[in-house]
């Protein structure tokens, strides 16, 4: 089945049919935790198409020498391994960003987004589908990390990746934790208005999973 | 000293918030708080698991992690230790306790893999924490979450009657009602100056 999916079509699930962040609902807490800045959404991002993709194709190698039984705890330990990794290169090139949001780095490991893609789709697929869809993921999560940086960004401190544009500062809230959960609410909304509006989809405010 | 345990406890629970300043649990946070008896029982659960979880990673910590330099492994080490307990303890409730096993045992599966399980005893390898000063951490932490989702499931029953504007049904309007109630933490947080 897996020759049949066509890898433009994988890649393409992942950031517009399947996104992570605004259409699954999963892994919510970095989202909106760590997009204050545009910078700071980016390089989460980055941090995170590595791990998901490191992961899937880990898994996906391994995935006939992995006993289904514990194969749970084995996918959680791939994953850890892999956010060790990413987690001493940023504390040792990125200081100032570790320092601010080194804790979220470290919890990439209990994303359910990274896991569940293991389960559902490396686990079971070869390697260049699951190396594909680990970088779709990954990608749908850096953008929709990005727009909410952008948009909290832009409205809070009235400058986009550290450089001012707006002389002052239009609505300070967007960038105190408030603010966080404000903008990610109003993005999902908008995103369904646009589904619904555009694209005759339901629109039924993203998935109830976990 | 323990004035600086109480300081850490009333910080970690109003202040610090997991869910409304630090933004963690959130999945569960939305996941669970439709109805009220789910809510209580994940409290119950999470705060149990993450007293257990504070000492037992603080003494892996301080006892074989810092003496063989082993504190870059501490995101592998830390997960591991979560996810036997959580195994452990839900294989001993089946076996001791069976009728609080169908009551909560759902919720245990879902401990393994959330963030805000592992981030207490992150948090408290980061701070260089006593045993007391970590246990105040986890209780503090604890009883913030089972009061964030205590406020949000009586929200989201009443929810349920309003009449929302169709785009804004289920999730956005939740996160929006999370906000509000942020701003509201955000007084707490002249309370006291760590």
């Amino acid at each position: 089945m897996s020759n049949e999916l066509s890898l433009g079509k994988l890649f393409k699930n992942g950031i517009f049919g399947e996104n992570p962040v605004f259409r699954l609902a999963l892994s919510l807490c970095p989202a909106v935790a760590v997009t204050s800045g545009v910078k700071n959404g980016f390089l989460m991002g980055v941090a995170v198409l590595f791990v998901m993709t490191m992961t899937n194709v880990t898994v996906s190698l391994l995935r006939n020498f992995i006993n289904p039984k514990i194969r749970i705890p084995a996918y959680v330990f791939i994953t850890a391994t892999w956010v060790t990794v990413i987690d001493q290169v940023m504390s040792a090139y990125q200081r100032a960003v570790y320092k601010e949001m080194g804790l979220y780095i470290m919890l990439i490991v209990a994303f359910a987004i990274i896991l569940s893609r293991a389960e559902m789709f490396a686990s079971k697929n070869k390697l260049l589908p699951s190396f594909v869809d680990g970088v779709g993921m990954g990608v749908g999560f850096l953008l929709a990390l990005v727009m909410l940086g952008i948009f909290r960004e832009f409205l809070g401190k009235g400058s986009l990746w550290n450089v001012h544009i707006l002389p002052a500062k239009p609505l300070l809230i967007m960038i105190m934790p408030t603010g966080g959960f404000f903008a990610m609410g109003l993005m999902m909304g908008w995103l369904n208005w646009i589904d619904r509006k555009f694209f005759g989809g339901t629109g039924g405010g993203g998935g109830g999973h976990h | 000293m323990w004035q600086h345990v109480l300081t850490i406890f009333i910080a970690s629970a109003l202040i610090n918030n997991f869910v409304f300043s630090r933004y963690l649990g959130l999945c569960i946070f939305f996941g669970v708080t439709k109805r009220m008896e789910t809510a209580i029982g994940m409290s119950f659960t999470f705060t149990a698991v993450m007293l257990v979880e504070a000492v037992l990673n603080w003494a892996i910590y301080n006892y074989v992690m810092t003496p063989y330099h082993l504190g870059f492994l501490k995101i592998v080490i830390f997960i591991g230790t979560v996810a036997a307990f959580v195994q452990a303890a839900d294989t001993i409730m089946k076996k001791v306790a069976p009728a609080l096993y169908y009551k909560l045992g759902i919720y245990l599966a879902l401990i393994v893999t959330n963030c805000i399980i592992l981030a207490v005893p992150l948090i408290n390898a980061d701070e260089n924490y006593t045993l007391f000063e970590s246990m105040g951490l986890a209780v503090g932490s604890g009883l913030g979450f089972s009061l964030a989702l205590t406020i949000m499931a009586s929200i989201r029953e009443k929810l349920e009657l309003a009449d929302v504007p169709k785009s804004f049904r289920g999730l956005p309007i939740s996160f929006v009602l999370t906000g509000l109630i942020a701003l509201a933490f955000l007084g707490f947080s002249g309370m006291i100056t760590l």
